[in-house]
């Protein structure tokens, strides 16, 4: 195609043929991606507009009287409301314990099932296999398992010689966040182990080959090599397991609604209980938007410290 | 490379190759206690499905909890059947899921074919827009989106008059719609686009081949791996989702699977048939996951990477 057209542009003038090519493309570009922009915008754009814009109103979700501005009402009755701030700790709490826990145990179950041959590729099946099971269902299974008399009390009698009788996790304040917060890491580590598993691949063998022969201990191979190797991965784990722990909701929907005394209630939860059951749009909105900016601050300072580590 | 490392270590290769293999053994035994830990609660699911209540309980405090003995029967499958119109509630989320995950290969991999293969004016800036979406997680703008479909207008029809309504509540299209355009499946239809050579675009423009041509004829047909992925990260999402039809499913004939649990808790009903239900709409997935597990686990690895 240029070869025969070359001759003829450039006696016709380049820049006006080149223009008139880029105009159509630009014309069909657009309009393969039109379809997905729109359903965007709809979905997305709008959306999170919207959030800016209720959260200072006090819009309800059915409300025959027109919705009205109302400023900084909402967000001066969230700030008042103990409720908040104890989902808001609740979250925090629950963050601040799976993000360490989850992503280390996950990056050991990497290691152990990495490389080929059939047992690793098995047990990496059988590591994931919560994964791709409903956190609905294994919400249910869990709430099974520490009941009264489910299994993990039958467990730890066994295993202490009826030393321990164990609890009703979820029906005590105490224990009720921490039951949740084993039950989500077992759910999801599979996922990011995968994720780690990735990461590993990327790190060539002769690296660790060349280490062996000098010597290297285990431990050593693993600071020197596997832990540098894994930069990036490591940031966009860190993102992901934040992310996912921050909205929280399901577990708490099926497994303890919140309870006992609020014991386990999240902001999601909290954001949605308000928004939906309770109807109220323009208050859910803005829990919503402390949350979003909540989100956001914290991905983008993990990006900055683990940025930071880099340039070191 | 074995080679290499097997004429290294021929010298000294009996030693270290009995260790290994009694260290293999060490790990391979850890590896399994880890791998039932994290069967078990499926197993235990799957197995007490099958027995009656009260067995279930009297089995808990052994390991039969884990085993499929005792007085097996599907009559919990039975009367899960009879209790909860479960079919119906599989045959919506099937829909749902299939229809979602349909029109998102479609409208994905179109936008992704637009702004990888061809240059024009704004693509840049709507490719960071599109990308800028995935920094921002479902659930903080989930409320407003309820509100925001519950005003959104939609044509329908009574005999040959044709209506113009508002809201979107207790519908299939309002569990759809909204989950359709993905930047993440956008952006991996765009990384691999990347990879196909732009030369075949240029080949067909010469013989006279219209874009859509391009994308349905020479692009989509090579990118297999692209679409198995995007295909599990859009169904698996869509079958599990629980946060969205709980806000916009009322009526019982159009709710998705996730939503038929409540239905258990509100009958206060038995455990085995809450078993027998939640086998039913694992089962489904447990089986695909099975069966396509090298791409599953693949095209998570490959949303890490390029992520």
């Amino acid at each position: 195609m240029s070869t025969t057209l070359a001759p003829q542009a450039a006696a016709a003038g380049a820049p006006s043929g080149t223009r008139s090519k880029a105009k159509t493309r630009s014309w069909v570009g657009f309009t393969f991606t039109a379809p997905a922009l729109f359903l965007l915008v709809v979905f997305f754009f709008i959306p999170v507009g919207l959030c800016f814009t209720l959260a200072f109103t006090n819009a309800r979700l059915i409300s025959p009287e027109p919705t009205q501005f109302t400023g900084l009402d909402n967000f001066q009755r969230l700030f008042e409301d103990p409720l908040f701030w104890k989902s808001l700790r609740n979250t925090a709490f629950f963050a601040i314990v799976v993000v360490p826990v989850q992503s280390a145990l996950a990056l050991l179950l990497a290691i152990l099932v990495n490389g080929q041959g059939r047992a690793k590729n098995f047990f990496r099946t059988l590591y994931f296999v919560p994964v791709v099971t409903s956190i609905v269902v294994v919400s249910i299974l869990w709430r099974f398992m520490y009941a009264p008399q489910g299994l993990v009390n039958n467990l730890l009698q066994m295993v202490t010689f009826n030393l321990v009788d164990g609890t009703d996790w979820l029906n005590n304040t105490s224990t009720a966040m921490p039951a949740i917060i084993v039950m989500s890491i077992w759910q999801a580590v599979g996922f990011h182990m995968v994720i780690w598993l990735s990461g590993l691949q990327t790190i060539p063998s002769d690296q660790y080959e060349a280490a062996a022969l000098d010597g290297a201990s285990e431990w050593d191979k693993f600071r020197f090599i596997t832990w540098p190797g894994l930069k990036e991965t490591r940031t966009f784990i860190l993102v992901t397991i934040t992310i996912a722990a921050l909205g929280l909701f399901a577990q708490i929907q099926v497994m303890t609604s919140g309870g006992p005394l609020d014991s386990t209630s999240t902001v999601v939860y909290q954001a949605v209980r308000t928004g939906y059951s309770q109807q109220q749009t323009g208050y859910a909105s803005a829990i919503s938007l402390v949350f979003f900016a909540l989100v956001l601050s914290i991905s983008l300072l993990q990006r900055f410290l683990t940025r930071d580590k880099d340039v070191r | 490379m074995t080679t290499t490392t097997a004429a290294a270590g021929s010298r000294r290769a009996p030693k270290p190759a009995r260790k290994i293999t009694g260290r293999m053994i060490g790990m391979n035994v850890g590896r399994l206690l880890l791998g039932m830990f994290f069967a078990f609660p499926i197993v235990f699911m799957l197995v007490s499905s099958l027995k009656p209540d009260e067995q279930i309980f009297s089995d808990m405090s052994s390991l039969k909890a884990f085993l499929p003995v005792g007085d097996l029967s599907l009559e919990n499958y039975r009367t899960t059947l009879d209790t909860v119109p479960a079919f119906r509630f599989l045959l919506n989320s099937i829909m749902v899921s299939v229809v979602t995950v349909a029109l998102g290969l479609f409208i994905n991999s179109l936008a992704a074919f637009g702004l990888s293969r061809l240059q024009w004016k704004g693509r840049g800036l709507v490719l960071s827009l599109v990308l800028a979406t995935l920094v921002v997680p479902f659930e903080t703008f989930a409320l407003p989106l309820l509100w925001w479909v519950n005003h959104l207008p939609w044509l329908t029809h009574q005999g040959f008059t044709i209506l113009w309504t508002e809201g979107w509540i207790d519908t299939y299209r309002v569990q759809i719609l909204p989950f359709v355009a993905n930047a993440f499946s956008i952006y991996l239809f765009y990384s691999y686009f990347q990879s196909i050579p732009k030369e075949l675009d240029e080949a067909a423009r010469v013989d006279g081949a219209s874009w859509f041509r391009i994308y349905r004829s020479i692009v989509m047909p090579l990118s297999g791996p692209a679409i198995a992925s995007v295909s599990i990260l859009t169904f698996l999402p869509a079958w599990n989702s629980f946060l969205w039809p709980l806000m916009v499913v009322q009526t019982e004939e159009l709710r998705p699977v996730m939503l038929g649990v409540s239905y258990f808790f509100q009958l206060n009903v038995a455990w085995g048939p809450m078993m027998a239900y939640s086998s039913m709409i694992t089962i489904p997935v447990l089986a695909l996951f099975l069966a396509f597990q090298r791409s599953f686990i693949g095209s998570i690895a490959s949303s890490g990477v390029k992520g």
